[in-house]
C-alpha cells in the first residue's frame, strides 16, 4: 500500500492544519488511504465536497476521519472531475455522503449503489444534476424511486410527512409481509434550510444563531462545535471558566433530553407514571439552563471566545442544591420503568442492531454505545473541562430498545455527577476573549458528544480568512440508517417505540 | 308489561346516562397516579355532544360501508344491553339461547367497523382490521365457555337466567369455576375495550393502534357515534364482570341500582390502575395472553363438569 509511505496529516479535536502544506492525492491514494484508515479502526467523522477556488478548478474532496485510539483525526484531500469511483461497497459509512456529494455539486459517484436524494434541493453550483431533475425548479421533497418488494401478502405502508404526534416531517416507506417489515427506506430533506451554504464568505453576524438552530435540541452542542472552530482557525484560547460553563451547559442539555426521552419511551408504551414524571423532570432540567443563560434551551450562552453569561457563587450554589433535588425524583422515575417486569418484556429484544452494523453503518452517540461500540468524543476527543474530568465510557451490549434506554440512563447517572464535579471546582477568571480574525488558507474540525452522538463541524477558510465551506454533521446524520437497520424483520407495531429509542433529529439531518 | 316498559326505560337511561361517565373514571384514575389534575369527570360528555354538533368530512373513495359502521357500532350495545341484567335489574328482553345473539351481536359490530376501516383504502386502517378481527377471533372461545359454566351452573340458556338470581347460590357450589370466569371475562373486557395492556386506546402513532386506527378517517357525528358506543360496549361488558362479582339482591331496587352504579365506577377504577401500573404487550404477546384466558375459562369448564 502506498499510504505506508504518504503521511497522513494530524490534528486533534478543535485544532487547524494549513492547507498549503495538505498535499491533494491522486484519487486512487486517496481512497486508498481511507480505507486503510478504516479497516484500521478509523471512522469517517465527515467526507465532503469543496469547490476549487478557480472557475475551471473541479471539486475537491475532503475525508476527516476519527481515530479514536489515537485521540487525532486525519485528513485527506483529492481532486475529481465530474465522477468518481463510489467507495461505498467498501465502505458502508460514506453511503450518504456520497450521495450528499452528488446532490450538492452534481459530481457523480459511479457504482454507488443506492445513488438517491437526500435533501432535494437544487444542485448548489453547476449545471448537472445526477438525477436528471429540471435546474430552474426546486425538486419536490420525497420525490424518488423507493425500494420495492412485489409478491402475495405483502404491502407497502407510507407514514408521513404529516404524523399523528407532533413530531418534525419525515416519510417512512414500510415493505411489510403482514406485520412484519422486510425493509424500511426514510425519506427527509423536508426542512432543507441551506444553512452551510449560509455560511459562505462567514462568519455572519448570525451565524451563531444559525448553529444555535441547526437541531434545536442540541443547541449547545451544535453551538459549541461552532464556537471551537472558529477560535481554532483565529487561534484563541479559551478561559477555564468558560469552557467549564459549556460543560455545565452541554451536561444539562443532555440531562434535559434523556430524561424527556426515557419518558417518552414510557408514553409510547403506555407506561404512565415515569412518562409523566419524566416530563416533569425534562422541564426541571431545563430550567437549569435558563437559570445559566434565561434560555431553557441554551440560546444566546456559548459564544465565540467564550461564554456569554457568568455564574456568580450564590448561583453555582443554587443550581446544586437543585441538582440534589431533581437527582432523587430522577433516579426514583427511571428506577420504577427499569424495574417494571411489563416494561422489560416490551423493550428486551426490540430493535436490535448487531454490532457489526453498527460499526459498518459508522453510527455514533447513543445508538453506537448500544451495541457495544465505544464512541464518546468526550472520551476520546476532549477538549476543555473533559480532559481532566470525564473518564465513564457508557456501553450496552445487546442493541436493541432496552439497551438505548439503559445507555441513556447510566449517560444522566454519569452526568449530574459531571455537573457536581463541575460545579465544586469552577476556575475563577474572565468568561470570554475577543476572537481575532481567522487565519487564511486553513481547515479546522471541531468533534463535540452531543447528547444524541458525535457533533462535527469543520471550518475551511479561504486566501482572505472568510469561511470557504463550512461542513456541520449531526450525529442524526449517520444514525438514521441504523433506525432502517433496526426495523429489519420486527414487527410494524414496534416503529414507534424504535424510533423514539433512536430519537434522531429531522432537522439537524436536513441543515 | 308495564313493568317491563319501566325495565327498558330504566336500562337506557342507565346506559346512555352513565356510559361515558366511566371512561371520565378512568382518566382521573390515571391522572392520580400520574399526578396530574387530569381531564374533568364529564370530559367523554362535552366530547359527544361537541362531535354531534359539528359537520363531516368524508373522504372521496369511500361509500355508504364508511358511514355504516358507526351507526352499527352505536346500535349493537344498545341492543346488547337490552339482553342483560344490570346488577338484579332484570333485563327486558330474554329468549332462551339470547347467549349466542349476544356474541353475534358483538360480531356484527366489528364486521361493519372493520369494513368501514377497509372501505378508506388506507394502509393503516387495513393493518388495525386485521388486528382487531384476529384478536377477537381469539377472545371468542373465552367468552363461550364463561356463558357455558353460567348456563350449566343456572340451568337456562338466556342472560338474564345465567346471571340472574341463582348466581349467588353458584358462588357457594362453584367458586373456583366463577372466579377463573370472572378473570377470563375482565379479560375480554379490557381486550374488546381496546384497553391496555392490549392497546393503548390514548396513542397517537397509528402503527402501533388496534382499534383507534380504524376510525381515524371518522370525523364529526359520526366518530361522536364511535366513542358513543365504545362507551356503551365498555358498560356493556363490564355490566356483566360487575354482576359476576356483585351476585344477589338487597331486596331494595334503589339500593341495588347504588350497588351496581359502585360496582361499575370500581371496575372503571381497577381498569384505570391497571393502565397506570402495566405497559403495554408487545402486539406478538397479545394472541398468547389471549388464548391462555380461553384455556383458562376451558378450565373452568372442566372443573364444573368433574
Amino acid at each position: 500500500m502506498k499510504n505506508d509511505v504518504l503521511q497522513p496529516q494530524l490534528l486533534k479535536n478543535g485544532g487547524t492544519i494549513d492547507l498549503t502544506q495538505l498535499a491533494s492525492l491522486g484519487y486512487e491514494d486517496f481512497s486508498g488511504c481511507l480505507l486503510a484508515e478504516v479497516k484500521a479502526g478509523g471512522r469517517v467523522a465527515a467526507f465532503f465536497g469543496v469547490p476549487g477556488a478557480g472557475e475551471n478548478d473541479g471539486l475537491e474532496l475532503f475525508a476527516v476521519v476519527a481515530r479514536d485510539r489515537h485521540a487525532n483525526l486525519a485528513v485527506y484531500r483529492t481532486e475529481v472531475g465530474t465522477s468518481f469511483p463510489s467507495l461505498v461497497a467498501s465502505c458502508p459509512q460514506l453511503h450518504l455522503f456520497e450521495r450528499e456529494i452528488a446532490e450538492q455539486y452534481g459530481v457523480k459517484p459511479t457504482g454507488h449503489p443506492w445513488l438517491k436524494p437526500v435533501r432535494f434541493h437544487r444542485v448548489w453550483q453547476g449545471q448537472t444534476d445526477v438525477w436528471g431533475r429540471p435546474l430552474d425548479q426546486h425538486p419536490r421533497p420525497g420525490d424518488m424511486e423507493f425500494y420495492r418488494v412485489e409478491g402475495e401478502g405483502v404491502h407497502e405502508v407510507a407514514v408521513g410527512p404529516v404524523h399523528a404526534g407532533i413530531i418534525e416531517p419525515g416519510h417512512f416507506r414500510f415493505q411489510c409481509y403482514g406485520e412484519k417489515v422486510m425493509h424500511l427506506e426514510i425519506s427527509l430533506g423536508y426542512q432543507h434550510r441551506g444553512i452551510e451554504q449560509m455560511q459562505f464568505q462567514g462568519p455572519h453576524p448570525f451565524t451563531m444563531a444559525q448553529m444555535e438552530t441547526i437541531a434545536g435540541d442540541t443547541t449547545i452542542g451544535h453551538g459549541l462545535a461552532h464556537c471551537q472552530v472558529i477560535e481554532a482557525l483565529s487561534g484563541c484560547e479559551v478561559p477555564e471558566r468558560a469552557q467549564a460553563i459549556r460543560a455545565l451547559a452541554l451536561e444539562l442539555e443532555r440531562l434535559a433530553n434523556h430524561v424527556g426521552d426515557i419518558g417518552a419511551l414510557a408514553g409510547d408504551i403506555g407506561f404512565l407514571p415515569t412518562a409523566s414524571f419524566c416530563g416533569r423532570l425534562r422541564g426541571d432540567y431545563l430550567n437549569l439552563s435558563a437559570a445559566l443563560c434565561g434560555s431553557r434551551f441554551g440560546r444566546g450562552l456559548v459564544r465565540p471566545g467564550g461564554v456569554h453569561f457568568d455564574l456568580d457563587a450564590t448561583l453555582v450554589r443554587e443550581v446544586l442544591t437543585r441538582i440534589d433535588e431533581i437527582e432523587g425524583n430522577t433516579l426514583g422515575a427511571l428506577d420504577l420503568f427499569f424495574d417494571m417486569p411489563s416494561v422489560l418484556a416490551r423493550l428486551e429484544g426490540t430493535g436490535r442492531v448487531s454490532r457489526s452494523t453498527a460499526e459498518d453503518l459508522g453510527l455514533v452517540g447513543v445508538a453506537a454505545k448500544a451495541c457495544g461500540v465505544a464512541r464518546d468524543s468526550r472520551f476520546f476527543h476532549p477538549t476543555g473541562v473533559y480532559s481532566h474530568l470525564f473518564d465513564e465510557l457508557i456501553t450496552e451490549e445487546t442493541g436493541d430498545v432496552m439497551a438505548r434506554a439503559r445507555v441513556r440512563y447510566r449517560e444522566v447517572v454519569v452526568s449530574i455527577d459531571l455537573l457536581r464535579r463541575i460545579g465544586a471546582n469552577l476556575p475563577a477568571g474572565i468568561i470570554k476573549v475577543p476572537v481575532g480574525p481567522l487565519q487564511a488558507n486553513s481547515l479546522a474540525v471541531s468533534l463535540v458528544e452531543g447528547w444524541r452522538g458525535e457533533v462535527v463541524h469543520v471550518g475551511i477558510t479561504d486566501a482572505h480568512g472568510r469561511l470557504r465551506r463550512y461542513k456541520i454533521i449531526d450525529p442524526s446524520f449517520h444514525n438514521w440508517n441504523g433506525l432502517a437497520m433496526a426495523l429489519r424483520d420486527e414487527q410494524i407495531s414496534d416503529f414507534p417505540l424504535c424510533n423514539k429509542s433512536f430519537n434522531l433529529s429531522y432537522c439537524g439531518f436536513d441543515l | 308489561m308495564k313493568i317491563t316498559i319501566l325495565q327498558l326505560f330504566l336500562h337506557l337511561l342507565l346506559l346512555f346516562g352513565l356510559s361515558p361517565l366511566l371512561s371520565g373514571v378512568i382518566g382521573k384514575t390515571k391522572a392520580l397516579f400520574a399526578g396530574r389534575t387530569g381531564p374533568p369527570w364529564l370530559q367523554l360528555y362535552y366530547d359527544i355532544w361537541k362531535l354531534f354538533g359539528k359537520g363531516l368530512v368524508l373522504s372521496r373513495v369511500t361509500t355508504w360501508v364508511f358511514r355504516a359502521g358507526p351507526v352499527v357500532g352505536l346500535a349493537v350495545p344498545v341492543l346488547a344491553a337490552l339482553l342483560i341484567p344490570f346488577g338484579s335489574i332484570g333485563a327486558p328482553l330474554s329468549f332462551t339461547g339470547d347467549l349466542i345473539f349476544f356474541i353475534y351481536l358483538f360480531g356484527l359490530a366489528r364486521f361493519f367497523t372493520a369494513c368501514a376501516a377497509l372501505d378508506t383504502g388506507s394502509a393503516f386502517e387495513g393493518m388495525g382490521a386485521v388486528r382487531e378481527v384476529t384478536f377477537s377471533c381469539l377472545a371468542e372461545p373465552t367468552v363461550f365457555f364463561a356463558f357455558i359454566v353460567l348456563a350449566r351452573l343456572s340451568g337456562s340458556l338466556s342472560l338474564d337466567a345465567m346471571f340472574g338470581q341463582t348466581l349467588a347460590a353458584s358462588w357457594h357450589s362453584a367458586a373456583p369455576s366463577l372466579l377463573l370466569i370472572l378473570v377470563c371475562l375482565f379479560l375480554v373486557t379490557l381486550v374488546e375495550n381496546c384497553r391496555i395492556p392490549f392497546d393503548d386506546p390514548n396513542t397517537h402513532l397509528e402503527l402501533t393502534m388496534i382499534h383507534e386506527v380504524m376510525v381515524l378517517d371518522h370525523s364529526g357525528p359520526d366518530l361522536g357515534m364511535i366513542l358513543y358506543g365504545a362507551a356503551m360496549k365498555l358498560f356493556v361488558l363490564g355490566a356483566l364482570v360487575v354482576r359476576l362479582f356483585l351476585p344477589g339482591t338487597t331486596g331494595s331496587m334503589i339500593l341495588d341500582l347504588l350497588l351496581f352504579a359502585g360496582g361499575m365506577l370500581l371496575l372503571a377504577v381497577i381498569i384505570g390502575v391497571v393502565e397506570s401500573t402495566m405497559a403495554r404487550l408487545r402486539l406478538l404477546r397479545i394472541p398468547q395472553l389471549l388464548v391462555g384466558a380461553s384455556l383458562l375459562s376451558f378450565f373452568s369448564l372442566i372443573l364444573l363438569l368433574r
